[in-house]
């Protein structure tokens, strides 16, 4: 009897060990299943590479060659302002700070993580955003900059917090043996820590930028929507992942601009899988 | 009576060559001491002894191992368990109280009645000479024990389940001398009851409580003898040179 | 020697520098909120309905809603990810199936949370007919949090030495009544924690409930799982950006009672997590 149980316990056990698998699985299929579609009115190199999106004209322009740029000019700036920054702090946090400041600037760090995007966008735009308009003497002040200061701050606690456990896990022997051979602090840190727990570190920018190219409300609030390509940062954009979130809600269920909000979904779960697996195996190169 | 019987038993640990060619038998209620520098092979032959080396997971074996007759392998695993006790090597009480820690083996075995429960334990705790010194406190964590105490507790908690044998691993290793005696005292006493089979890096601890003693060197069983025949006389040069403390 | 000191100082002080360009901020958007939010904040704006097309009133319905989907949440997803980190802790053996497993977890921690907006409206809301509602918006945020329980849950469970489970075993109990009566009573805190946290994410989250749950305006309370429901998230996105005119009042509160709710969860997850390493016991 307790034999049977068991054996019926651990079958379920090893049924929901494979669930996350069935999930990534199912919502590949989902996604493939509505997106693809598509493609029986537009090319996947029209689809990819065409410079207009114009989903509701008569006939469709399906091209999300703006939407791309407009997510990686975003994502580069973000990534510009996060990585330096972030990196700094892991090192600050790992290396410099004493202890009792280390456990405050942790729980801040993860304060700053746990702030819905959704506040952060509502936040950037009563402040950020007229901050950028009145600076740059712009008509608008919801810019590709605007979108890439709020993501710098929604990238910067997977980084900071990657990168440091990167820094923590450095064998004491490199540091012990660098300061015996009369190196500073910093010169250990530059020459001996920081290679050292370099894949970490690009494990940790990588999930960074992961994370801003996922990012949906935020941008949709600041980033002011426009589907053209952008010549500069201090235009309107619109990314990926706005779009599908801005205008899902007016898509007909079954219509073509409905297959193509589904394709960009495509494109997007891609991106985040490459982006994820490459950071993985960055993280646990040095195991 | 033979209790357990291993033929040119061989077991590996990945790549590690554990166990070379043992053969062995353990007699019924006899003190058997284990022997041996670290890494000679001695706690996973213990560990043979109740299957516990199968949580490792590159365990392989091969050669016969047989435990009152019956192949060790196609016995039910909990059942062998529950006929072949473990002590460990550090007091590894489990975060219960104390009562619930000697409890604990007879409940997962089924036994619900609280009255039947409280006999076991007390019978239990008597039998490892623990009874008098926690008896008002059954109901506390077993971490609030000396580390002596603890691993008195240890044993109790083997011995509630009424096992056939007891296998010590290097169960003194972090006790103090006092603390020693006690444990020993109480081995001495369960051999007339239990199979007692007892690994130690404690030479003198071999001689003082084995009645046959086996030196295990490299994978293999060098010696296996009388313990006064094995500290007096030992055919094996080996053997010789570890117990008066040529390399350890 | 010199020159080098002085190296190390300007490097520390850019450190420190960037440190700063981080921690203030925060604090300024923590400040902010809760200066401007706090005069909003009443026992009307809690529990009354919103009026005049969300340019009066309260929050009540959004605080309801977001409650049910966190709850709907959890239930789905507690289960099945805590089992999961079960298999991988206890039973997974260092092979192939466990490789891609850990890789589907990583994956699924990582998909934007647009796409699984899109997932659930394509799954739950069209092609199992369950609609907009609470139950698909539940369904989608649980599967957003599995990853997050997965994850946690297995480092609690890893954390239990290796060596209870040998006593136990030791003494002849299952592999199962093992994980049942040692394992799991000692992962409990950080299962917790996990399970928390995973909270806290559900209750942020705006994209994933767009289009499989949230009601744009719904003055009413849900009356079963099938119904749309307003959510806090998606409220304060609506209220600031789609309806013009709104107090910034209005707006603010909206964005403090959001902010508190998910900070409160960290916090009580920190404090779990906190409590339990210094009454560890081994």
């Amino acid at each position: 009897m307790r034999k049977l149980k068991e054996f019926f316990v651990e079958r379920f056990i090893l049924i929901c060990g494979l669930a996350s698998i069935f999930f990534v699985v199912l919502i590949f299929l989902f996604l493939a299943k509505e997106g693809l579609a598509v493609f029986k009115s537009v090319r996947p190199l029209d689809f990819l590479l065409g410079r207009n999106w114009y989903p509701i004209s008569e006939p469709a322009q399906l091209g999300i060659l703006p939407l791309i740029c407009g997510s990686l000019l975003v994502t580069l700036g973000a990534a510009i302002i996060s990585i330096p920054i972030g990196v700094a702090c892991a090192v600050y946090i790992a290396e410099i700070a004493p202890l009792k400041i280390k456990e405050v600037l942790k729980a801040g760090i993860e304060l700053l993580a746990a702030i819905p995007s959704v506040v952060l966008g509502f936040i950037g735009m009563v402040t950020l955003v007229p901050w950028v308009k009145t600076t740059f003497n712009l008509p608008t002040g919801l810019t590709a900059l605007s979108g890439s200061i709020i993501l710098a701050f929604m990238a910067m606690p997977t980084i900071v917090s990657v990168a440091e456990d990167a820094l923590y896990s450095v064998p004491k022997t490199y540091k012990e043996g660098a300061f015996a051979l009369g190196a500073t602090h910093w010169q250990t840190i530059y020459r001996v820590l920081l290679p050292a727990a370099s894949s970490g570190i690009v494990a940790a920018v990588m999930l960074g930028i992961g994370r801003v190219i996922g990012e949906t409300m935020a941008v949709m609030m600041i980033t002011g929507n426009a589907a053209v390509i952008p010549h500069s940062i201090l235009v309107p954009v619109r990314t990926l992942t706005a779009t599908i979130a801005a205008e899902m809600g007016e898509a007909v269920v079954g219509s073509e601009h409905y297959f193509a909000l589904f394709a960009i979904g495509i494109v997007l779960f891609i991106i985040s899988f490459i982006i994820n697996v490459t950071a993985d195996l960055f993280l646990h190169k040095r195991h | 009576m033979v209790k357990f019987n291993a033929k040119n038993l061989n077991i590996w640990f990945g790549q590690i060559h554990a166990l070379r060619g043992v053969n062995i038998e353990i007699e019924a209620n006899e003190i058997l001491s284990v022997i041996g520098p670290s890494n000679s092979g001695k706690t996973s032959f213990l560990r043979m002894l109740n299957r516990l080396n199968e949580l490792h997971a590159n365990f392989k074996m091969s050669g016969w191992m047989e435990f009152d007759g019956q192949d060790i392998r196609k016995i039910d695993i909990e059942g062998l368990r529950k006929r072949v006790g473990m002590v460990f090597a550090l007091p590894l009480p489990l975060p219960l109280s104390i009562f619930e820690n000697v409890a604990y083996g007879v409940r997962m075995h089924g036994e619900k009645k609280r009255a039947r429960l409280s006999e076991i334990v007390e019978r239990a705790l008597k039998q490892a000479y623990l009874w008098d010194e926690v008896k008002d406190r059954l109901g506390v964590s077993a971490f609030k024990l000396s580390g002596g105490q603890q691993q008195r507790l240890c044993i109790a908690r083997t011995l509630a389940v009424n096992p056939e044998v007891i296998l010590f691993d290097e169960p003194c290793s972090g006790l103090d001398p006092i603390s020693t005696a006690k444990v020993e005292e109480a081995m001495l006493k369960l051999k007339k009851d239990y199979t007692i089979v007892l690994v130690t890096n404690n030479v003198k601890q071999a001689a003082r409580v084995g009645d046959r003693t086996a030196f295990f060197l490299s994978g293999e069983l060098v010696e296996l003898d009388r313990t006064e025949k094995i500290f007096t006389a030992p055919s094996d040069k080996r053997t010789d040179g570890y117990i008066r403390g040529e390399f350890g | 020697m010199r020159n080098t000191q002085r190296s190390q100082k300007i490097a520390f002080f850019f450190l420190f520098l960037a440190t700063l360009l981080i921690v203030i901020p925060v604090g300024l958007i923590v400040v902010i909120i809760i200066q401007k939010g706090w005069p909003a904040i009443n026992w009307q704006f809690l529990t009354d309905i919103p009026r005049q097309g969300m340019r009066a009133g309260g929050i009540f319905p959004a605080i309801v809603g977001t409650f049910y989907l966190v709850l709907g949440a959890i239930i789905f997803a507690l289960p099945i990810g805590l089992l999961a980190a079960i298999y991988l802790s206890e039973y997974a053996k260092d092979n192939i199936l466990n490789r891609i497993i850990k890789l589907a977890i990583i994956n699924l921690s990582g998909v934007p949370s647009v796409v699984y907006g899109l997932f659930g409206l394509a799954l739950f809301v069209v092609f199992f007919k369950f609609g907009a509602s609470i139950l698909s918006g539940s369904l989608t945020l649980g599967i957003m949090i599995l990853p997050i329980i997965i994850t946690t849950s297995r480092e609690a469970l890893e954390s239990v030495p290796q060596s209870f489970r040998e006593v136990s075993l030791s003494l002849g109990a299952s592999k199962w009544q093992t994980i049942r009566h040692i394992v799991l009573p000692n992962a409990i805190p950080g299962i917790l924690t996990g399970t928390i946290l995973g909270l806290g994410r559900a209750a942020g989250e705006t994209a994933p409930i767009l289009f499989t749950v949230a009601a744009f305006y719904l003055p009413q309370l849900p009356k079963s799982i099938f119904d749309q429901a307003m959510a806090l998230p998606y409220h304060l996105y609506v209220i600031s950006t789609q309806v013009p005119n709104v107090d910034e009042k209005i707006r603010y509160g909206t964005a403090l009672v959001l902010l508190t709710l998910v900070l409160f969860m960290n916090l009580i997850a920190i404090i779990i997590r906190y409590n339990f390493r210094k009454k560890k016991k081994w």
